[in-house]
């Protein structure tokens, strides 16, 4: 296991260089269209080929992986932490507070956010940046992405509550804010950290889904969710292998993040 | 060539465009995009009704979308007055609609006086209400009428392609119906069954009762991607329109199916928001209501490019307003708008602009940038965007592309204004000019780049609104020729829309369909319906 | 007096349920109201419309003049059993969710199924088994699962013809596969657990009844969220491989602005959500004290 978790680091580390060096690796611009070659092969001048607009798939893929590779985990850590804060903070308090914090989760679970986020697009101007307004996307993400795991968290710490660590912290005076942060925080991380990288490729999905109201990343700045949406069609089927890579590397990044943050199983 | 070969030849064409009478029947199943709204014709706006109507509606006079003449419907013959104010139709005589109650005069007047309630608000009845006043239908015989309008109506017979007629009498209502099919089963979200209507008027020449197809299944399917499966699979028979990737998909997959039917009639164009009050900057009002700059951004797109990558080659550069396979209204003067940078850029200079370090910029030193939406989920606009966002840059123009889903959009350029630049496309079903007065008149809602104006902001917006009136004044073909191939040019000159693209009325088609004519006017595979049949299975063409 | 406790808190419960339903209702509502593109039509877009015809479709009922007048409106008519008309398909919004409810019921109920099955079996076998693989080939296949963008797995459904319930299945088993495992992980290192291998308890009797019924309260709030999850899951889902249920409805709605359909959905969904999580704290309430005694 310690091998695997090597592994994975490693394979971070190197997918975060590469998308660092983007500008001395990617074969061109990631926005110049070469009009002549469309959908092209891979080639010496095009490794992973070229895309219906003649843009080249590898510089495409470097410079897409640092706006999902930052903000995806950027999103995925402030919707754990809002989870930690609320299921923590409920379930320690119990009470009214646990109430309220739950009844706002379930609000949160049920309402249709949607159109929060056609309205925010409405409130931006129209001119942002690309690069500001996928920064938004999955910061609305975020904040909008704790509830479901601030349910389990509080469910966890609800358990912890009357546990005989929290009473003998409390009988020695441990503050609230105290008892959160190294008593039920500790105990709440395999959740949260489970939610932490669960939530990777679900924000950079969102992000691409998000393009059809406007928010996400604007052409021609790449991500990964623009990249998988282009399989999303019927041209895909029987498409050449190299148009998969995309996938492929998100799915080798998330189970890296999964090994990465594994802890040690327990022996049964 | 001998006798007996024409006799041969004769007789294996009539083989063809008619089937065997063991080959009749079947049925014919499509895909539309959403439950039909309404089966009442006079209150048809979307166009799941609008197919509805054409299966299922008897009309008094057909337009034949393959010779684009009118033929006779239900009505023998017509004649339209001078001044176009008025027309006369003989009926068929002994018709009856599919449950069974007779058609007659009436039943035409009971429809034309529904037309005159003020509170039916839908593209046919607004065609219908030229002026103010009341059509005045008036029953001469059983089957004869006259029909009275308030004012002029140019093309006045041509509309009747679009007003099925509804039985005053039938306890049915509106479903009682003189087409080739009646609606049989209705389940919202799910399908619309029509089977023959048994009472429809139509015969081949050998007698035979038209249609030939026993019942059209249509099923409601709002993936386009899951359409194209289907008709992979053979699960429907039709997809009256394709975009350029699945036609492509198609003609790999099942190239036997892939139809091109030629060089249709809908634009994609961007246009400039010129709206005085629109909340944005003005030093960018400047740029967009400045003739020069319209024309330097429309010189430094690439169209060529756009319609061999973005269409595959399925389309060709526009030239304005009314394509060039309109071949009656087209003004073949025109120059084809040309792709030309530097030329470009010499007219933004006269205009004060400048490029420094890559970047243009305006007189006043505001670098120019500029977003344009879209809406979202059309791959084909989106590219568009990308390529002229990069054919722009090259002149130092920066665009922001924003796609917005489509209530967003609609909002934005008919309600707030708050948008810079706008790509969207424009269907036209309607080949007379006449049909986008709502366009090009400036006080109209529809006139997009500046709707509603109380007078025309611009000489030119007059010249085009006077134009607009001279050719819907007169039914002289001459004379509305000429004022609309001045229009033309006027549009050419100051870019009010920057014509992109016209692509081209791509769809698939099953091998076992007859008789079928493919044809750019809607609906494309289906306008013959009645005279369409399928072959069995092993006859199937490869 | 245990009768009279089960009673007060039973009111409680149905006090609190209706004043979340009356709040998420409104809530929805007013994102709906207050987003843009409401009340606007593609027909605006129809230049084949006169300017009065144009006029006459922007105008609204008086009852939508504004969003509480519309939701007074709303209520009253909910009392009475009426939930309005659709405005993007001009039916009856109960006709519409009679008969698509039963489609996404049997679409949640299997995907759920399905989703608990193998992710609570893999969850179980990765802890039992000594062989890492295990583990690594379900975190493996759970993160191509989450990766894979709905689109693509709706073609691929669609072209293997199978049920669209077991791509809900398949959205939900990420999570619940990793939030159980992570549980009974935890729950395999309390002294409890410890002290029951000493006596020699066998490793499933461990993990049933030692380890699964401490985790027992976590399971059951992870279940009322999956449920919750895999509601959401239908939505693209239903829309994407066109299953008539309100998943698809729902995304039609939110497409076309339709606010009596779009209100009513959102009472659903918050009915669900809470009833989900209240039997899941019921449960897993009872489950507790049940082993802390």
């Amino acid at each position: 296991m310690r091998r695997a978790r090597l592994a994975a680091g490693i394979f971070l580390l190197l997918v975060a260089a590469a998308s660092l060096l983007a500008p001395l690796l990617a074969p061109a611009p990631y926005a110049r269209q070469f009009r002549e070659d469309t959908n092209a092969s891979c080639s010496r001048q095009h490794p992973l080929g070229t895309d219906g607009l003649g843009r080249d798939r590898l510089s495409r893929l470097l410079y897409g992986t640092r706006v999902s590779l930052v903000l995806a985990p950027a999103a995925a850590l402030l919707a754990t932490l809002l989870a930690g804060v609320a299921g923590g903070t409920a379930g320690l308090a119990g009470g009214w507070i646990e109430s309220s914090v739950m009844a706002a989760a379930d609000l949160f679970l049920s309402v249709p956010w949607l159109f929060l986020l056609i309205t925010v697009r409405a409130l931006l101007p129209l001119n942002v940046s690309p690069l500001a307004s996928v920064a938004i996307t999955f910061a609305l993400l975020g904040c909008l992405g704790w509830a479901g795991t601030a349910r389990i968290a509080g469910a966890e710490a609800r358990a912890l509550r009357t546990s005989d660590m929290i009473l003998q912290a409390r009988a020695s005076g441990c503050s609230a804010v105290r008892l959160l942060r190294k008593h039920i925080g500790p105990n709440l991380a395999d959740t949260l950290l489970t939610q932490f990288w669960l939530s990777i490729p679900v924000f950079i999905l969102s992000e691409a889904n998000l393009g059809l109201l406007g928010l996400g990343v604007a052409e021609p700045l790449p991500s990964w969710g623009s990249l998988l949406r282009e399989l999303g069609s019927l041209s895909s089927l029987g498409a050449e292998p190299v148009r998969f890579v995309p996938l492929a590397l998100l799915v080798l990044t998330v189970s890296s993040f999964q090994f990465v943050l594994h802890r040690e199983d327990a022996r049964l | 060539m001998t006798r007996r070969s024409v006799i041969t030849a004769l007789l294996t064409l009539s083989l063809t465009l008619y089937p065997a009478r063991s080959q009749t029947g079947n049925q014919l199943r499509f895909c539309i995009g959403a439950s039909p709204r309404t089966f009442d014709p006079l209150l048809v706006t979307d166009e799941p009704s609008e197919t509805v109507r054409y299966l299922t509606g008897g009309v008094l006079v057909r337009l034949n979308r393959q010779s684009q003449q009118l033929e006779p419907g239900v009505a023998v013959s017509w004649k339209v007055s001078p001044d176009s104010r008025s027309i006369r139709f003989v009926l068929r005589e002994n018709l009856l609609f599919s449950d069974g109650t007779p058609f007659s005069s009436e039943d035409v007047a009971f429809t034309l006086n529904r037309l005159n309630d003020a509170s039916l608000h839908s593209p046919v009845a607004d065609a219908f209400r030229a002026g103010d006043g009341k059509i005045v239908p008036r029953v001469e015989s059983k089957n004869t009428i006259s029909i009275a309008f308030p004012a002029a109506i140019v093309g006045l017979d041509k509309l009747f392609d679009q007003l099925p007629m509804l039985s005053a009498h039938s306890p049915h209502k509106e479903m009682a119906v003189l087409g080739p099919y009646y609606v049989a089963d209705n389940k919202p979200g799910a399908y619309v069954l029509l089977e023959r209507n048994p009472n429809y008027w139509k015969r081949d020449s050998k007698g035979h009762p038209l249609p030939y197809i026993d019942s059209l299944r249509l099923d409601v399917e709002q993936n386009r991607d899951l359409e194209m499966m289907r008709m992979l699979r053979g699960d429907i028979d039709l997809i009256n329109s394709l975009d350029p990737e699945q036609y492509e998909h198609l003609k790999t997959r099942a190239p036997a199916k892939a139809v091109d039917a030629g060089a249709g009639f809908d634009t994609e164009q961007i246009w400039f928001n010129q709206v005085p009050s629109a909340p944005i900057p003005a030093y960018k009002k400047l740029w967009f209501t400045s003739t020069a700059f319209r024309r330097a951004v429309s010189l430094a797109i690439d169209r060529a490019d756009l319609a061999r990558v973005v269409y595959h080659g399925d389309a060709r550069p526009a030239t304005g307003p009314i394509p060039q396979a309109n071949r009656k209204w087209f003004n073949s003067t025109l120059r084809p708008l040309s792709f030309n940078p530097p030329g470009a850029l010499d007219k933004l200079r006269q205009d004060g602009f400048a490029l420094r370090n890559g970047v243009l910029n305006d007189k006043d030193g505001h670098p120019v940038e500029f977003s344009v939406v879209t809406n979202s989920g059309n791959k084909a606009r989106e590219e568009m965007a990308t390529m002229i966002q990069q054919d722009l840059l090259a002149i130092g123009i920066r665009l922001n592309i924003v796609t917005l889903d489509f209530p967003s959009l609609i909002e934005r350029i008919s309600r707030t204004f708050d948008y810079e630049a706008c790509l969207l496309g424009m269907v036209n079903d309607d080949l007379d000019p006449n049909a986008q007065m709502n366009i090009w008149v400036s006080s109209a809602d529809n006139h997009q780049w500046n709707p509603n104006q109380k007078t025309p902001a611009t000489p030119w917006e007059a010249e085009i609104d006077r134009l607009m009136r001279l050719q819907a004044s007169t039914s002289d073909f001459n004379k509305r020729k000429q004022a609309v191939d001045r229009l033309q040019q006027i549009v050419q000159e100051q870019e009010p829309f920057i014509y992109l693209v016209n692509k081209e009325a791509l769809a698939a088609v099953s091998p076992r369909l007859r008789n079928l004519a493919a044809v750019p006017l809607r609906p494309q595979l289906y306008w013959n319906v009645e005279w369409l049949w399928l072959a069995p299975q092993a006859e199937a063409r490869r | 007096m245990q009768v009279e406790e089960a009673m007060r808190s039973a009111v409680r419960h149905a006090i609190r349920m209706l004043l979340l339903l009356v709040l998420g209702s409104l809530l929805g509502a007013a994102l709906v109201r207050m987003a843009p593109g409401f009340g606007v039509h593609e027909e605006d877009l129809d230049s084949r419309l006169s300017r009065e015809s144009h006029a006459a479709l922007d105008q609204k009922p008086a009852e939508d003049a504004s969003l509480i007048r519309f939701y007074i409106h709303y209520c009253g008519r909910l009392l009475r059993g009426d939930l309005g008309t659709s405005t993007s398909l001009h039916e009856p919004v109960r006709q519409l969710l009679a008969e698509r409810i039963p489609e996404t019921t049997k679409t949640l109920a299997i995907g759920m199924a399905l989703a608990w099955t193998l992710g609570l079996g893999a969850a179980f076998a990765s802890l039992l088994s000594r062989w890492h693989w295990i583990q690594w080939s379900t975190s493996f296949i759970c993160s191509l699962i989450l990766s894979i963008p709905t689109a693509v797995l709706a073609i691929f459904f669609f072209l293997a013809q199978a049920p669209v319930r077991i791509a809900v299945g398949l959205v939900v088993l990420p999570s619940v596969y990793s939030f159980a495992r992570g549980l009974l992980n935890r729950t395999s290192g309390l002294p409890h657990v410890l002290a029951a291998r000493a006596r020699g308890v066998g490793e499933l009797g461990i993990l049933i009844r030692h380890v699964g019924r401490v985790a027992a309260p976590q399971l059951l709030a992870l279940c009322g969220v999956s449920v919750c999850t895999a509601l959401a899951a239908c939505v693209p889902i239903e829309a994407l491989c066109d299953s008539p249920g309100i998943g698809q409805l729902a995304w039609q709605a939110a497409l076309s602005r339709d606010l009596p359909l779009l209100v009513t959905l959102t009472l659903i969904v918050t009915l669900v959500t809470l009833c989900a999580n209240l039997a899941a704290e019921a449960v897993g309430g009872a489950a507790f004290r049940e082993v802390r005694r």
